[in-house]
């Protein structure tokens, strides 16, 4: 690191030996156009809308069309679950996203042993198609685009959405929405994995593969880093980690013999809005480069649509304290500046009361109008790509983009992602970075208003979402009733050629899509694969 | 002086295992021998892991909500295996109308998001099990 020494500007005049990002990066006093030097602004940064997107994938940005306001809801019953995106709607809210309860997540029923507990308490539990249809009663969707957070059993629950469609008829060809189905990250951070990485790897490009024909307006992926900041990773981490990710799948896509072109402009992206402004904005430019560039020149794509990353982005929920949590929306307000000044596709705000519970409905629809005030009162979205040109900005843009270069180098030297994931590389580096991070904060390096500084003793508690056992239980009775109605038969023929399939090269899309028809459970089909492919079980490490 | 042995559990269907691997952490660094038990863990195996470890602390890691089903049927198990010395404490979100029902059934220390580790460090020095005063029973 440079330091400042010279006689006119002393470092004592300054509050700390040196400065450092939230993720421990050191930053220079300032930044002057020697620190640009290098960069070129036709090949390295380019007007927006043009190549290497640097500065964004839409020439008009905001102007043309603002962002996806897309606040993340669910918990207890469909039902439950149906008022609340009922009442975003009416909100104002442009698009739905839906929370699974861990169950539903797992691939369990609520009746079985590790659900205890778990029914509804995180999201919204889903156990059939019977759920599905309440979930979406009185929503057409051929006319919102809906994105559901869902991994393991991603083919399962997407195949319940499209079944849910048609019987609505909209066209599977018209609808829009995002699955997130990005299993690599599951192993890497998140920890919600069912099946070894290889045969999850399988049901990915076959969801690709599938999309590509069937649902052509689908967003088949969103390779997510979110879950990897959550986990503790520094943000140059969770840019190298997704992107690496995102690699990985479209090797992966072409290995099965997919063209580039068919499948990638389907696949989407999801980052973390963390708290470290400056930071955060360098690290979605870096983003669109880095894709833009490893597509065209790694892969050979030719088409603009796979050069071009379009991103979700969502406020860091670990940034929020359970200590005072009004200032949770002080918080999430920058965060959400952040993305919108780094071009975010779509958004979701958290809440002020996440770290205690999910939100109210209250603090939901405040966490939206805060998107709404950045989008209508703050003039940000008056021009775009308004940072580009800042000294600090390209260039930490730029070492973002080296860094991960320096990554995507390691982990191919590695054999790819899998193979890293299988010696436990990504896992080890976040647990390293979540450590020094918390050891920054007991240190007081790093000031978390509220709690480790500004503390205030005696606060008022505030009201929290408590969700009760009663979601459970209405939760099994249905599932009860649905055992007494359905033909077991067809339940058992569909989840049968499930089994075959899994255990040939053939597409899982339709067999899923026949056993989904027939109500068989996520947990059913979970299980039948289950049989086929066995259980991941990780080696922790700490 | 026998370390203190520390059996850290996430309990339940959730993934979510920062919290769980930095405390471990930290205790190890503060001298305890950590042993973590990774995810996913019933409350029968985390007992019997309490036991096969000769545990004197067990520290669950929940942040889902399931609390209120796991540590009864946990607090009942540790009580059949004649473990209702070990020390029991929580991490993670629970609301605090649970707490006193937590308490109120033997688990110790409840410690909510922004917790100080070395208050955590702090109350398992303090409350563990003296492993001396046992020997001389």
């Amino acid at each position: 690191m440079k330091t400042v020494t010279d006689e006119a500007t002393p470092k004592r005049s300054e509050r700390a030996a040196s400065f450092t990002t939230i993720s421990g990066r050191p930053i220079e006093r300032v930044y002057t156009a020697a620190d640009v030097a290098a960069l070129d602004y036709a090949r390295d940064i380019a007007d927006p809308g043009v190549f290497p997107y640097t500065r964004g994938i839409h020439p008009t940005g905001y102007r043309g069309k603002l962002w996806t306001m897309r606040q993340f809801a669910g918990y207890g019953t469909p039902e439950e679950t149906n008022a609340r995106y009922k009442a975003l709607l009416r909100a104002g809210g442009t698009g739905l996203s839906v929370a699974f309860d861990l169950p539903t997540l797992m691939g369990r029923d609520p009746d079985h042993e590790l659900s205890l507990g778990e029914v509804g308490k995180c999201g919204v539990n889903v156990t059939s198609l019977a759920d599905m249809e309440t979930l979406f009663d009185g929503i057409a969707l051929g006319d919102i685009t809906t994105s559901m957070t869902i991994n393991s059993p991603a083919a399962m629950i997407f195949a319940m959405y499209l079944v849910v469609a048609e019987k609505q008829g909209a066209s599977w060809k018209k609808i829009s929405g995002t699955i997130q189905n990005d299993i690599l990250k599951e192993f890497i951070a998140q920890k919600e994995y069912i099946f070894p990485p290889r045969p999850s790897m399988r049901i990915i490009t076959d969801i690709f593969a599938f999309c590509a024909t069937e649902v052509p307006k689908w967003n088949t992926i969103s390779v997510s880093g979110y879950h990897i900041r959550e986990a503790g990773s520094t943000a140059l981490q969770e840019l190298a980690f997704t992107l690496r990710d995102g690699l990985e799948y479209v090797q992966w896509g072409v290995d099965a013999g997919l063209d580039v072109d068919a499948f990638v402009p389907q696949m989407s992206f999801f980052f973390n809005a963390h708290s470290d402004f400056f930071e955060e904005i360098a690290k979605y430019r870096a983003a669109r480069k880095l894709w833009a560039t490893a597509m065209r020149d790694r892969f050979g794509a030719r088409s603009e649509r796979s050069w071009k990353l379009r991103f979700h982005s969502q406020t860091a929920g670990v940034s929020l304290t359970a200590q005072q949590p009004y200032n949770n929306v002080v918080r999430t307000a920058l965060q959400a500046l952040a993305a919108v000044l780094g071009g975010t596709n779509s958004l979701h705000t958290n809440s002020l009361d996440e770290a205690l519970a999910l939100p109210t409905a209250e603090t939901a629809t405040l966490a939206l109008r805060t998107q709404q005030i950045i989008a209508h009162e703050s003039g940000v979205t008056n021009v775009v790509d308004p940072l580009g040109g800042s000294y600090f900005v390209e260039k930490l843009t730029q070492d973002m983009v080296d860094g991960a270069r320096a990554y995507f180098d390691a982990i191919d030297q590695m054999g790819g992602m899998v193979e890293a994931i299988e010696r436990g590389f990504p896992q080890k580096e976040i647990a390293e970075s979540a450590y020094r991070f918390q050891q920054s904060v007991e240190r007081r390096e790093k000031v978390i208003v509220g709690v480790n500084d500004f503390v205030q003793e005696d606060e008022p508690p505030i009201a929290i979402l408590y969700i009760d056992e009663t979601a459970a239980d209405r939760q099994l009775a249905k599932l009860d009733a649905l055992k007494r109605t359905r033909s077991q038969a067809d339940v058992a023929r569909a989840l049968d050629a499930l089994r075959r399939t899994a255990k040939t090269k053939g597409n899982l899309m339709p067999p899923i899509i026949d056993a989904v028809r027939a109500y068989a459970t996520v947990g059913e089909m979970c299980d039948a694969l289950r049989e086929v492919w066995g259980e991941y079980e990780e080696v922790p490490i700490i | 002086m026998r370390k203190i042995r520390v059996v850290i559990a996430k309990p339940g269907l959730d993934g979510h295992d920062r919290g769980a691997k930095v405390i471990a952490r930290a205790l190890r660094d503060a001298g305890m021998e950590v042993i973590y038990t990774g995810l996913r863990q019933t409350p029968e195996q985390i007992a019997s892991a309490a036991l096969q470890e000769d545990a004197d602390v067990i520290g669950l890691s929940i942040l889902s909500g399931a609390h209120n089903h796991i540590a009864p049927r946990l607090m009942e198990l540790l009580k059949q295996k004649g473990l209702d010395d070990v020390l029991v404490v929580i991490g993670g979100i629970i609301p605090d109308v649970d707490i006193p029902k937590l308490k109120a059934m033997g688990v110790k220390g409840i410690f909510l998001p922004g917790t100080p580790m070395q208050e955590i460090i702090e109350f398992i020095n303090t409350n563990a099990r003296s492993r001396n005063l046992k020997s001389e029973v």
